[in-house]
């Protein structure tokens, strides 16, 4: 593998390429409500793949990276509603971690798109499947991701 | 390397229609650790789990992974089963294959390759597993109820009645609360002391309540189960086991210039006193700061008088520690001192007065003995002004955001009581909104305006001025759209209603969490409306936010079912995948303190061995018994001491590497 | 400088003469008077203390290992930047200012060797200063620039001459020279965030990738006392010893720069400490520019015992999705 592509995203060659997406789920809201889209058979790509975690303040900035690094074209962490924690505050440190990081990730030139926070709660089946759908479109439309992995993982 | 046994599940044909069971079985039994792999119909089924247990038996499997339904389905189940086959129930890990794989997918190829993903990464994760176990506390059986009103006193009733010892602690020298002072209760029109002061009487006489009166919560430790409470008893001056409430010394004590706080302020009552005739305890209490006594040594008057020999002028303040198994929070409210609202002339005019002024006002154990007089001339008032939502849903900063529920229909109330005794009295209420949900309220508010002629005007009041003998009320009537220009006698606010400034404190050494305008907020808005986030702590009545009598009382109990509900525990289990923090790694920086909603994480001087070296370092512990679990600590820790059981970092970045392969 | 220096000395002599401290971090010289490092004196040898426009580094650090042990006190000489840092390790718990004696001293501005010797100025044997500007000598000769073309990075932006902790203060703060601002804080960030991303991506690479991961920046940092860092950790699943490609390059500074994110005082010493120049103040001030932004201006360390942005919330927050929709 050349290094010299590294800067240039890839268009998606047609049919060959899908993304790969890691989404954290937090327990409570938004794994139930990834629940909730199976169980109303609401589609979205099946190269997302989820994660249950018990809260989104337990996703470290270390795993989203983790995923980028091996591979991952889009990250997305989904947890409940502020004000609706399971444990009343989990979201709202979430919250800000995220908002430092993805911005941090913007300032290092990282395509911005590429990370996302959605709150779902376990009723938003169908919110669940349409942000799914509409990320992995955001992706696909980015191409692969090509500055923030490692290399010796694409073998 | 463990050796760990896969079960695909077809769920008849919820999953084996769209994903190939058997080529995942297959696939995944080539991973590495995975010793046996086998797909079956139904995995939930009796057959299926005994198939789960044979295989741990036979293969002597330590993980199992199942690839099924949703985890929050049947996690519950397949932990009893492998933990019934001696496997430690945490060493599984479910491969969610339905919900989040057939049921979405319609491609059988692209459904098989995902649920193979999904199991490798099942796989990954349980690879890292550690057998947890729950752990057991034992649990003090008693309660602790801040806060003697109607809620602390119904919660400590029912926790009672279950056969279980309960202490309340007032800060006030009497138990009654703010419903001893009202004169009448909505919708009804019931006494309010005629159905409170039983309530008081049977808290009293309960043999399992024991009633810490003119005391305080100083300080509070420990954890569900076994917390730890000192209790400041203030000194009374007098001593309440040979006190009688006779009342003698209150009637010959010479410092009679203290404002009554039962009765509002709105008369005085002596330096040694007894809040009112049916107060619990009937005992009389010595006001430090107005006893000629205390601040001179000169007088000792109400000494001489006692017939019990009850006066000890040498008491002292006194701490007691108390374990409990339980906390709950009935520190109820107060109504604001609308000071701040200058236009309504609180503060400058005598007639402008609070609802619950009013309420004594109106009271036959008030200050004019139940009839209603302006307290500036001591006539019968022709015309009353009723101002609603007074600091009550408004944005500015001296304003409440909330609706503080109660003073549309106690407004409804006072109007209608004074109609019934004198209806020459003019009732105008001024009101944004009037809200009556609630049992017969709604008709009980109808028959104030349809059956007394109360009026009722949609507006705000602009101003109140001090007019020729009379107050000049200026206000606008948004229906008609026009100004208006009214005279009364006297003005009644309904002040907005505020938790009582001693939560705070309470909330902070509970580490029960407030919301901005600190009311404690509920574990869950909706399906945990009466416990706190913090376990063992409760909520009862205003404290969580306004409420009514009966919606009071009915939290009360609620809570004290809750409380029953740990105190009828011999043991408590607690959730096993919960923090802990690697002594070597932690820095003692109390970042993890911070965040954690429980309180769970206290640090302590402990000896640590790092790397040859032994000293004593300061370092986090979590306590088992309180940690929920969520991880909000593990990411403050910068030097990831802190990891979590069950969802380590390693596990899920397993996973992560596993997804992304 | 000079005449603080011998008041200094005076005062640290006092000190140790009255029992109060037994031992003391002050500045020692390199191999070159240029070369200044923290180091640990005692009462033999407080007269090597040095303290001139070269003592930079920031000492509030040292103190974490240094106030264990000793039987008495120790003296931490902190200029008013520094007492920021020590502000913030009191609130983490990582010193104990009760084994600290901790001595504020006046500053003038600091000097970057790299700004001078950009300016063509080599063998420099020392340097004095001269009202605005500043007196080199060099093995060729006397040299002169201005003082304010050859300030570290913090001084241009100098957060004023009052110290925000300590026992005593060698000069009164009212008293002490002031540093003039020369730049706005975040103007390299702000230019930065100008550029396209794909400017900014080959901007950041240009830089990282001249990481030698030698970790001078972690082990100046004063945020950076963990005992342990996760990237030292086998166990932690990031360990490593080299950056072995871009991903780890970047990582490690994302990582870093998160950690120390609410709790960076803004001290500089990661960017002074670099010997491959890689800015890297420039991340922790895109940390702290967003905190200012989104959720109020907050300095860490301005006084002890406060919950950083990182460890606070309001319900009010902005949504990480503000990163989405901005310019």
């Amino acid at each position: 593998m050349q290094l010299n592509d590294t800067n240039q995203a890839v268009p998606a060659e047609s049919g060959a390429y899908k993304p790969l997406i890691v989404a954290f789920c937090c327990n409570w809201c938004s794994y139930a409500g990834a629940d909730t889209a199976g169980s109303s058979r609401l589609s979205y790509p099946s190269n997302i793949k989820i994660i249950r975690v018990p809260c989104s303040c337990r996703v470290n900035p270390l795993f989203i990276l983790r995923a980028f690094q091996r591979g991952a074209d889009g990250v997305i962490l989904c947890g409940c509603h502020p004000g609706d924690c399971h444990y009343t505050t989990g979201n709202y440190y979430a919250r800000r971690r995220m908002t430092l990081l993805f911005s941090m990730l913007d300032y290092l030139g990282i395509e911005r798109e590429r990370t996302r926070v959605e709150w779902i709660s376990a009723a938003e089946g169908a919110k669940f499947a349409a942000t799914m759908n509409e990320f992995a479109e955001t992706i696909n439309r980015l191409g692969k991701n090509r500055k923030l992995r490692d290399l010796r993982c694409e073998i | 390397m463990q050796k760990i046994g896969v079960f695909v599940c077809w769920c008849g044909s919820n999953i084996a229609a769209t994903v190939d069971v058997a080529a995942v079985a297959e696939a995944l039994g080539k991973q590495p650790g995975v010793v046996y792999a086998t797909d079956y119909q139904y995995m939930c089924s009796a057959s299926g789990q005994n198939l789960i247990k044979d295989a741990i038996r036979d293969y002597g499997l330590t993980g199992v992974v199942i690839c099924a339904c949703s985890p929050r389905m049947h996690e519950a189940t397949f932990r009893k089963t492998i933990s019934s086959a001696g496997l430690n129930p945490y060493m599984l890990e479910i491969a969610n294959i339905r919900e989040q794989c057939s049921w979405i997918h319609k491609d059988r190829e692209e459904a098989t390759k995902k649920a193979i993903t999904m199991g490798t990464a099942a796989i990954a994760k349980v690879q890292l597993n550690t057998p947890l176990t729950q752990m057991k506390s034992p649990v003090t059986k008693r309660a602790l109820v801040i806060g003697g009103g109607i809620a602390g006193m119904q919660t400590a009733l029912d926790i009672a009645d279950a056969g279980f010892e309960v202490d309340i602690v007032e800060k006030k020298p009497t138990i009654g609360g703010k419903m001893a002072q009202l004169d009448k209760t909505f919708p009804t029109l019931d006494c309010s002391s005629c159905i409170v002061t039983p309530k008081m009487v049977d808290t009293a006489a309960n043999e399992k309540i024991t009633i810490f009166s003119y005391a305080e919560v100083e300080n509070v430790t420990g954890f569900i189960g076994n917390f730890k409470a000192t209790i400041k008893q203030k000194p009374r001056y007098v001593d309440a086991e040979k006190c009688t409430g006779c009342g003698l010394c209150t009637t010959k004590c010479p410092s009679k210039k203290s404002l009554n706080e039962f009765n509002m302020g709105l008369n005085t009552r002596t330096a040694i006193y007894i809040p009112f005739a049916q107060a619990v305890p009937l005992v009389a209490t010595i006001d430090p700061d107005a006893c000629i006594k205390l601040k001179t040594g000169k007088c000792g008057l109400c000494e001489k008088v006692c017939e019990a020999g009850a006066i000890d002028y040498a008491q002292k303040e006194e701490l007691i520690e108390r374990e409990y198994g339980a906390v709950v929070v009935a520190t109820g409210y107060n109504q604001i001192k609308p000071v701040q609202y200058e236009e309504y002339l609180y503060n400058q005019s005598r007639d402008v007065v609070t609802s619950l002024e009013f309420e004594r006002l109106m009271s036959a154990s008030g200050p004019t003995a139940g009839h209603l007089q302006c307290p500036s001339t001591g006539k019968l008032p022709r015309h009353i002004v009723f101002i609603q939502c007074v600091g009550s849903r408004g944005t500015a900063c001296r304003e409440k955001p909330y609706c503080s529920k109660v003073c549309c229909m106690y407004t409804a109330k006072h109007a209608m009581l004074v109609k019934d005794h004198y209806p020459e009295v003019e009732c105008t209420v001024f009101y944004i909104d009037v809200r009556t949900p609630g049992k017969n309220f709604d008709e009980f508010y109808r028959r104030a305006v349809e059956q007394y002629g109360v009026h009722y005007i949609k507006g705000m009041v602009g101003k109140v001025e001090q007019g020729d003998g009379c107050l000049k009320v200026q206000a606008s009537d948004l229906l008609d759209n026009r100004q208006l220009h009214l005279e009364a006698d006297m003005v009644v606010l309904a002040a907005a209603i505020e938790p009582d400034p001693s939560a705070r404190k309470i909330g902070t050494m509970l580490t029960a969490s407030m919301d901005t305008n600190d009311f404690f907020s509920e574990a869950h808005a909706k399906l945990r409306p009466v416990e706190s986030p913090t376990a063992g702590v409760f909520l009862s009545g205003m404290c969580q936010g306004p409420k009514d009598i009966p919606e009071t009382v009915s939290q009360a109990s609620a809570a004290a079912s809750k409380v029953i509900g740990v105190l009828s525990k011999d043991f408590l289990l607690s959730n096993p995948c919960i923090a802990h923090s690697d002594p070597t790694l932690c820095n003692g920086c109390s970042q993890c303190q911070n965040v954690c909603a429980y309180g769970a994480i206290s640090y302590e001087d402990q000896m640590v061995v790092d790397k040859g070296v032994r000293e004593t370092r300061r370092v986090a512990v979590v306590n088992e018994a309180i940690c929920q679990g969520c991880g909000a600590c593990t990411v403050t820790c910068p030097s990831g001491a802190m990891d979590l059981k069950g969802f380590a970092s390693n596990q899920i970045m397993a996973e992560v590497d596993a997804i992304c392969n | 400088m000079r005449d603080i220096r011998e008041k200094l000395l005076k005062k640290i002599h006092e000190l140790f003469d009255a029992g109060v401290v037994d031992r003391v971090v002050g500045w020692k010289a390199g191999e070159f008077c240029y070369d200044v490092t923290p180091a640990l004196f005692n009462a033999g040898n407080i007269d090597e203390i040095l303290y001139d426009a070269f003592c930079g580094p920031n000492q509030s650090k040292f103190l974490v290992k240094g106030a264990e042990g000793g039987e008495k006190k120790i003296l931490a000489l902190l200029k008013p930047c520094d007492t920021y840092s020590y502000n913030q390790l009191i609130t983490e718990h990582r010193i104990d200012p009760e084994k600290i004696y901790a001595l504020g001293i006046p500053c003038t501005g600091m000097v970057d060797i790299n700004k001078i010797r950009a300016l063509g100025i080599s063998g420099i044997l020392g340097i004095e200063e001269d009202g605005e500007n500043l007196k080199i000598e060099t093995l060729y000769g006397t040299e002169s620039c201005k003082k304010a073309d050859v300030l570290l990075e913090r001084c241009l932006v100098c957060k004023g001459k009052n110290h925000v902790a300590g026992d005593e203060l060698l000069i009164p703060d009212e008293e002490a020279p002031e540093v003039p601002k020369c730049a706005e804080r975040m103007t390299e960030v702000e230019k930065l965030e100008a550029m396209s991303p794909e400017e900014r991506f080959n901007w950041w690479r240009s830089q990282l990738s001249k990481c030698i991961r030698c970790n001078a920046c972690r082990n100046a940092c004063p945020a950076c006392t963990c005992r342990t860092c996760v990237f030292d950790n086998p166990s932690s699943g990031v360990s490593a010893k080299v950056n072995t490609n871009d991903f780890e390059e970047n990582m490690f500074h994302i990582i870093r720069a998160f950690h120390v994110a609410g709790r960076c005082t803004d001290c500089g010493e990661c960017s002074r400490v670099c010997p491959q120049n890689i800015p890297l103040h420039l991340l922790n001030r895109k940390f702290i520019k967003d905190i200012d932004e989104f959720y109020g201006e907050y300095q860490a360390g301005a006084e002890p015992n406060v919950r950083g942005p990182l460890i606070s919330y309001t319900e009010q927050d902005v949504e990480p999705s503000i990163v989405m929709t901005r310019g």
